[in-house]
């Protein structure tokens, strides 16, 4: 293998994780802000109570704050994706292209169209046009992380293309295949309602500090109904198309699953660690060494979410490597080692073929084509030198996935009590509680990176599921021009992440603007 | 009842144009913030730091794919 320094790649994932754990600190609030909004014009429309018509007008200042700092922090996700991942660029051709270039000319220009209108519109265009402008503007910005996500789907899940060896290109045979896959679908849902549940964590979080500060409390009331309200809804069908995910992960990425749970051995009817520490002694998936200091289980919860079988098997990380467990299908999986040898065989016949193209050996040339349709399944495992190379790292899988779901339930218990307590009228009275949903906020932003850690992190060493890993993705470049962009997208972050902190703290702290009536605050 | 977009009255360059120049400080400051981080994006972080690799290497579509070829097989274990 060329001796590509493992610091490139170390560096080049850490650059790429940095900026993707940036941008992903305003995409969510833009999704969760954006509906919550929406909601609360679109009572003012139905009511007429100016009251509501100022507390959308405020989130909406809000949105706007979130919206132009986030703007573009995307755009260096793209930047590095031809500078930085050059080889895994070309390779997906134009499977990334085509949903990345239909989030920017549809959803964008949507968003762009109808945001002007949202701010610019509110005495010019009639309620109803502008209450339009405004969903339609939501709606577009749910319609670009659509895009993203079906492209990230396809990296964890490749289906619906063909490889091109002229090209070296994965070329795109069906596009619905692409766009329907069911891992795409359940990423869609499950990261839209994270934000959706971010924003409504950020509204209560804020209405509590109004009420604590006894200020604007008819606007913090409002704000906290709708907050918890659709934090409630949130959440539950976060837990659910959670239950998806792991479903999802089951079939298609078992050794995320296995690093999820810190499950080295595999079990049928495996239970679902709910509290657990790891054991910082086990160094390898053989070192036959205990993977748990302790662990409470809920017994068969992990089969049963992962196969819909209480008595499923489920591979550990050992039984992945080594291969031949039993599987639902019936179908025996391959271990490391022979993946690695049917995709060095992938890998030779497309150098065979090649070369057997340029010498005008067309007969064999086609041999060598269908050798590497046979393999191309394991393509990626040809770049990989021991069976620890295929283990992701578990401790930071594990923890954050079990960080982040103990989040989830923990804030559908607190927008029900903070529900219960605005319903009853009582949460202004209830210092402990505004104390509660205020405090809670840095959690949910928290939760929203965590799941993002599980993803990326739990798919490695893979860009591409058992196609490509990272050390044959990156660009050749000098591992010390990474290190340089690294601090200034790191300090270029922090400086919008700060202007982003204060501009809105001062906006927060100015309250609603009451000035184009009479409504006392 | 038409509403003003579908009636002749409502004039989307007067809407910008009132919008923009009756903005607020935090308009303004958001608008030259957004406009100061794209011009640094586009400007500076992309031609200089984040040049696109394979277009600044090579100039035909066959270049790139020959040199992906060569870094995919000697890459190989």
């Amino acid at each position: 293998m060329e001796l590509l320094s493992t610091s490139l790649v170390t560096w080049s994932r850490a650059q790429f994780a940095m900026t993707a754990a940036y941008h992903w600190l305003f995409v969510p609030l833009t999704l969760g802000l954006g509906i919550i909004m929406a909601i609360m014009e679109t009572v003012y429309v139905r009511t007429g109570d100016e009251k509501w018509k100022h507390t959308a007008k405020f989130w909406q200042k809000i949105f706007g704050i979130n919206f132009a700092i986030g703007v573009a922090t995307g755009i260096i996700l793209e930047f590095q994706f031809g500078t930085n991942w050059s080889n895994y660029s070309w390779f997906v051709g134009d499977i990334f292209g085509a949903p990345l270039a239909i989030e920017g000319i549809v959803a964008f220009f949507l968003e762009a169209t109808f945001i002007s209108i949202m701010f610019f519109g509110w005495n010019r265009v009639s309620k109803k046009t502008h209450l339009t402008s405004t969903w339609l503007t939501i709606i577009g910005a749910t319609l670009s992380a659509l895009w993203i996500l079906i492209a990230n789907a396809w990296m964890q899940y490749p289906i619906g293309m063909k490889f091109n060896p002229d090209t070296v290109r994965n070329e795109m045979y069906d596009f619905w295949a692409i766009v329907t896959s069911p891992v795409a679908i359940n990423k869609f849902f499950h990261s839209v309602l994270s934000g959706w549940g971010l924003g409504a964590a950020f509204v209560t979080a804020i209405g509590g500090w109004y009420l604590i500060k006894k200020r604007n409390v008819d606007f913090a009331l409002k704000s906290i109904k709708v907050g918890a309200i659709f934090g409630l809804v949130s959440f539950v069908l976060l837990a659910v198309t959670g239950d998806g995910s792991g479903y999802q992960v089951a079939q298609k990425q078992p050794m995320k699953l296995a690093a999820m749970e810190g499950l080295y051995e595999g079990k049928q009817g495996a239970g679902l660690v709910a509290i657990g520490m790891l054991n910082p002694a086990k160094k390898s998936f053989d070192d036959g060494v205990d993977p748990y200091i302790f662990k409470i289980e809920i017994p068969k919860l992990l089969s049963l979410m992962g196969y819909r079988d209480i008595n499923a098997f489920v591979p550990g990380i050992k039984d992945i490597v080594e291969g031949g467990y039993p599987t639902k299908s019936g179908e025996v999986p391959l271990s490391f080692e022979e993946k690695k040898e049917r995709g060095q065989k992938a890998i030779e016949a497309l150098a065979n073929y090649q070369i057997a193209k340029k010498e005008g050996r067309d007969a064999d040339a086609a041999n060598f084509q269908k050798t590497l349709e046979e393999n191309y399944a394991y393509f990626g495992y040809g770049y990989l030198d021991k069976p620890e190379d295929l283990v992701p790292n578990v401790p930071l899988t594990f923890y954050t996935f079990h960080l982040m779901v103990v989040i989830g339930f923990y804030f559908i218990l607190m927008f029900a009590v903070v529900w219960y307590f605005e319903h009853k009228n009582k949460i202004q009275n209830t210092k402990w509680l505004q104390y509660v949903a205020l405090w809670s906020l840095p959690l949910a932003y928290l939760a929203s990176q965590f799941g993002w850690i599980v993803a990326e992190v739990g798919r490695q060493p893979w860009t591409i599921q058992d196609i490509l890993p990272v050390n044959a993705a990156v660009s050749s470049l000098e591992t010390s021009s990474v290190v340089i962009t690294f601090a200034m997208f790191a300090l270029l972050f922090t400086v919008l992440l700060i202007a982003e902190v204060t501009i809105m703290v001062k906006q927060i702290k100015k309250g609603p603007d009451y000035s184009d009536n009479n409504i006392e605050a | 009842m038409k509403t003003e977009l579908q009636t002749s009255k409502f004039n989307w360059f007067a809407m910008f144009w009132d919008g923009f120049t009756h903005m607020t400080w935090l308009g303004k400051t958001l608008w030259i913030l957004v406009i100061l981080k794209l011009i640094f994006m586009f400007g500076i972080i992309k031609p200089i730091f984040s040049p696109n690799y394979l277009d600044s290497k090579f100039n035909t579509e066959d270049e790139k794919a020959s040199y992906v070829s060569e870094q995919l097989l000697n890459r190989k274990n």
